[in-house]
Parts: structure tokens; C-alpha cells; sequence
């Protein structure tokens, strides 16, 4: 194996991006456990998470300039690399959703509990395998488990359609608890974020491994679904 | 105005040793076609084949098609004279006649055919010079200084002035600037985006950033074929064949 240097750079940027993948999806699940046990002490280690996932970006972004800088990659490569920087903003982003998440659940903290005629715990379920999943499509440059993961985010999409109608009525049934309904709510499209920026990393694994652009494709797809 | 180049079932031998097997290629009119692939797979007699350069070397032999426009070059009766006044061809080292002058050096393709006209060889002479990117540089001297005084990165300008100054319709550029220093490189591959205008341009090249900044078109050749052939831009992102990737992202070659 020639430039193996170069190797070395490809693979310390992978396992980087493989814990910060880690980090990303232990502050989703500790932000939805703080919700759904109403505990305030999971909040805490979102907060300190989000803190190492910034750090995990930034560090990301500079290795990925300076192996772009350094060994002008090509090909299969180069796409890895571009990968592997859009996907650190996605996972950086699904560490702001979860924030959002305690954020909220800290704010419900203070009111009694509500009757939440939702899920939550479900949805939040299929979003933390989706993630896993996009994550272990990256690890192993599986197109096929990110396909799976593209699949999965029109099933979190109807949750969050169903939570958002059941939650509207539901406020003007009981007007009285509109903030508790509004926050579950507000905490579904969190939720649904996280989904979505699962399904762009899968997106850009695919990209890396096949070369193939399918962020179109699978729009399309997804349009003929709806009408379906 | 450059032209394109068929290539069919191009073969090409050393003695009893074939180095090209059964190439074909599509090379477009006023693009830049760059030929890569490690050292010994063949890029290098690729470009001597098309204008008749390979049969120079003694015990060679080529069969197949080469058709430059409309000039079937390898058709009995075609002359490898004629054939290479319309296809100009620059090599690694700038090889100026060191004896002549500038201005001597470039007008020496012309003189050979027989020209004349003292004030349309002016003529030709500046315009080549300008074309090479050179003009600005020599233009107070070039009467009088010889092409060796000249740098690397001048003298290999020089010749592809003098590649020009008979006006063909394709240049052919053998590593035109791996004796060069970066600077005089950026100006012999920009040079090259500016002259696809008027010129067919094929580049061999063992830089494949090189290719990649200036070719339109790359073709990838190993052990003698001509592996894969396409947008300079989907060989290096997204090739098709695995060795063209091996290679282009270094992992052999």
C-alpha cells in the first residue's frame, strides 16, 4: 500500500467523526430520556455533550482541510472527505436539536405533567436507530444500510404529521394546557430535525461510496409516496 | 482551428514488444485531452503515434487508424512531413535551437517550408510569441538574444511558439512542464486553456492535478490500453473503472 501517510490522515478522520457520531447520538438519547422520565439530571449531560461536539467540529474541519491541502485527494477519496465535512455539520446540528430538547423539557419541568396524547418515546426510538444506523453505514461505507436509513425518514415524518394534528386539537380541546401540548410538539419537529440530518449523512455516505447523488432522486421518490 | 482526432484499433510496437494494444479514442476539436497512467504504460508512444514520431525509432511499427480532421495519417502516400506541420509537438525539455536566435527559432518551421516574405514572417513571429504568453517578456531582445539564454520556464514557451508559428491544428505537449518550476508552470497550463481556442491540445502528463486543471477530457492508460476515457472531471471524483481509481487517488502507479 503506497501513501501511507495519506491512509493514516483517511483513517484518524474516520474514527474522529465515528466519536463525535457517538457523542451526537448520546446527547439525543439523554435529552428524550430527561423528557420522557421527567429528569432534569439527563439535561446536564446534553449541555456538557453539545460542549465536546463543538470541539469534535472544529478539530474535524481542520484535519479535513489539511489532508484536502496537504495530499490533493481524488476520486474515492476526495469524496470521503466531502463527506465526512458534511456530515460533521449534520452531526453538529443533531447536538443543537438535542440542546433544544433539554432546553424544552427543562422549561416542562417546571408545570405539572400533562396528558401528551403522543408517542414520543416511539418517535424518538426510530430517530436514535436512524442515526445509529447512518453511523454504522459511514463506519463500514454500507450504501445499502443508508438506504435503509432514507427509507426510515418517511415513517418519522408521518409521526411528527400525526403528533402535529393530534396536538393542535388537543389544544383546543383544552386551551388551558396549550404550552405542554405546544412544547411536545415543538420537541416532535426536534425530533424530526434529528431524522432529517440522519437521512443527509446516509445521503453523503452514498455519495461517497457509489459516487451517486440520490439527494434528488429520493425527493422524487418521496413525492410519488405522498401522492400515493 | 483545431480538429478532432479518430483513433481505431491503434497498435504500436518495440521490436517484437507491443506497448499499445488496440487503442480507440475520440479526441474532441479545440478541448484539452489529457493522457495519463504510470511510468511505461505507454502515454508517452500514445502522443508519437499520433503524428508519426513512433516510426521514427528504429525497429517500430504501428497498424491502425489515425484520422486527424479529415487526414488519415497512417494511409499509404499520406507524408509524415505533411502530417506533422499540421500537428506541432513540445517535449519535456525545451530543446530551442540554441545556436539561433529568438526571433530564428521560431520562424525556423516556416523557412524549412520554404517562406519567405521577410515582413509576413515578422508577422507570424509575434503573433506566435504572443500566443505563447512570451511576446511581453522578449519582445526588445528577441532579435538578437539566442533561445538557450532564456529560462526553462522561457524556453519552453519558445517552443511552443514555434510549435505554433506553422499553424497547426494540434499540439501535441509531452510532460510540457515537469523540468518546470511552479510559476512557469501556472503559465504553460494556462497558456493551454487559452490555446484550446485555436488548437486541439493533448497533454501527457505524470502530474494528475496537472490534468486535472487543465484537461477537458482525460484518458487513463495501463500497461498499454487504454483503460477508461471520459470527462477529466468524472475521472477524477467518480471513475468508473477501479484501476483508473487506484491510480488517481495513488494507490498504485
Amino acid at each position: 500500500m503506497m501513501r501511507t501517510r495519506f491512509q493514516q490522515g483517511l483513517d484518524d478522520l474516520k474514527e474522529k467523526l465515528l466519536l463525535m457520531g457517538g457523542l451526537a447520538e448520546s446527547a439525543v438519547e439523554s435529552a428524550t430520556e430527561s423528557y420522557l422520565r421527567r429528569d432534569p439530571s439527563f439535561c446536564q449531560k446534553v449541555f456538557s455533550r453539545e460542549k465536546e461536539i463543538n470541539q469534535a467540529e472544529r478539530e474535524i474541519d481542520e484535519m479535513a482541510v489539511d489532508l484536502l491541502a496537504m495530499q490533493q485527494p481524488m476520486a474515492i477519496d476526495l469524496r470521503f472527505i466531502l463527506a465526512v465535512l458534511k456530515i460533521n455539520a449534520d452531526l453538529e446540528r443533531v447536538g443543537d436539536q438535542a440542546v433544544n430538547i433539554a432546553q424544552r423539557t427543562l422549561d416542562i419541568l417546571q408545570g405539572t405533567p400533562a396528558d401528551i396524547p403522543v408517542d414520543i418515546g416511539r418517535m424518538a426510538g426510530t430517530v436514535s436507530t436512524m442515526v445509529r444506523r447512518a453511523l454504522e453505514s459511514f463506519l463500514d461505507g454500507r450504501a445499502e444500510v443508508a438506504e435503509a436509513v432514507l427509507e426510515m425518514d418517511n415513517i418519522v415524518d408521518r409521526m411528527k404529521d400525526e403528533a402535529f394534528i393530534t396536538l393542535v386539537a388537543k389544544m383546543k380541546q383544552d386551551p388551558e394546557r396549550t404550552r405542554e401540548y405546544l412544547d411536545a410538539l415543538l420537541i416532535a419537529r426536534n425530533l424530526e430535525r434529528v431524522a432529517d440530518h440522519a437521512t443527509n449523512i446516509a445521503e453523503d455516505v452514498i455519495f461517497w461510496v457509489r459516487g451517486a447523488d440520490v439527494r434528488h432522486n429520493v425527493k422524487q421518490m418521496r413525492a410519488s409516496d405522498d401522492r400515493q | 482551428m483545431g480538429v478532432g482526432i479518430e483513433v481505431n484499433n491503434l497498435n504500436a510496437w518495440f521490436g517484437k514488444a507491443q506497448v499499445l494494444s488496440d487503442i480507440k479514442m475520440s479526441v474532441k476539436p479545440n478541448q484539452v485531452t489529457a493522457i495519463i497512467g504510470p511510468s511505461g504504460c505507454g502515454k508517452s508512444t500514445y502522443v508519437r503515434c499520433l503524428n508519426r514520431m513512433h516510426e521514427t525509432v528504429a525497429d517500430a511499427k504501428v497498424s491502425g487508424d489515425v484520422t486527424v480532421g479529415e487526414l488519415n495519417i497512417y494511409k499509404n502516400g499520406t507524408a509524415a512531413v505533411d502530417v506533422r506541420r499540421r500537428i506541432g509537438m513540445v517535449f519535456q525539455k525545451p530543446n530551442p535551437f540554441p545556436t539561433m536566435s529568438i526571433y530564428d527559432n521560431v520562424a525556423a518551421g516556416l523557412r524549412l517550408n520554404g517562406f519567405r516574405n521577410r515582413r509576413e514572417l515578422d508577422d507570424i513571429v509575434e503573433r506566435s510569441l504572443r500566443l505563447a504568453a512570451l511576446w511581453d517578456e522578449v519582445k526588445d531582445v528577441f532579435k538578437k538574444k539566442s533561445g538557450a539564454s532564456l529560462s526553462g520556464g522561457q524556453q519552453q514557451r519558445l517552443c511552443i511558439a514555434r510549435a505554433l508559428a506553422v499553424q497547426p491544428e494540434v499540439l501535441l505537449m509531452d510532460e510540457p512542464a515537469s523540468a518546470l518550476d511552479p510559476i512557469s508552470t501556472g503559465k504553460i497550463e494556462e497558456l493551454m486553456f487559452q490555446l484550446k481556442d485555436q488548437f486541439t491540445v493533448v497533454i501527457v502528463t505524470h502530474n494528475m492535478q496537472q490534468a486535472a486543471r487543465v484537461a477537458d477530457w482525460t484518458g487513463f492508460f495501463l500497461m498499454g490500453k487504454l483503460i477508461e476515457f471520459d470527462k477529466t472531471q468524472k475521472i477524477f471524483t467518480t471513475p468508473a473503472d477501479k484501476r483508473t481509481e487506484d491510480y488517481v487517488t495513488g494507490r498504485f502507479g
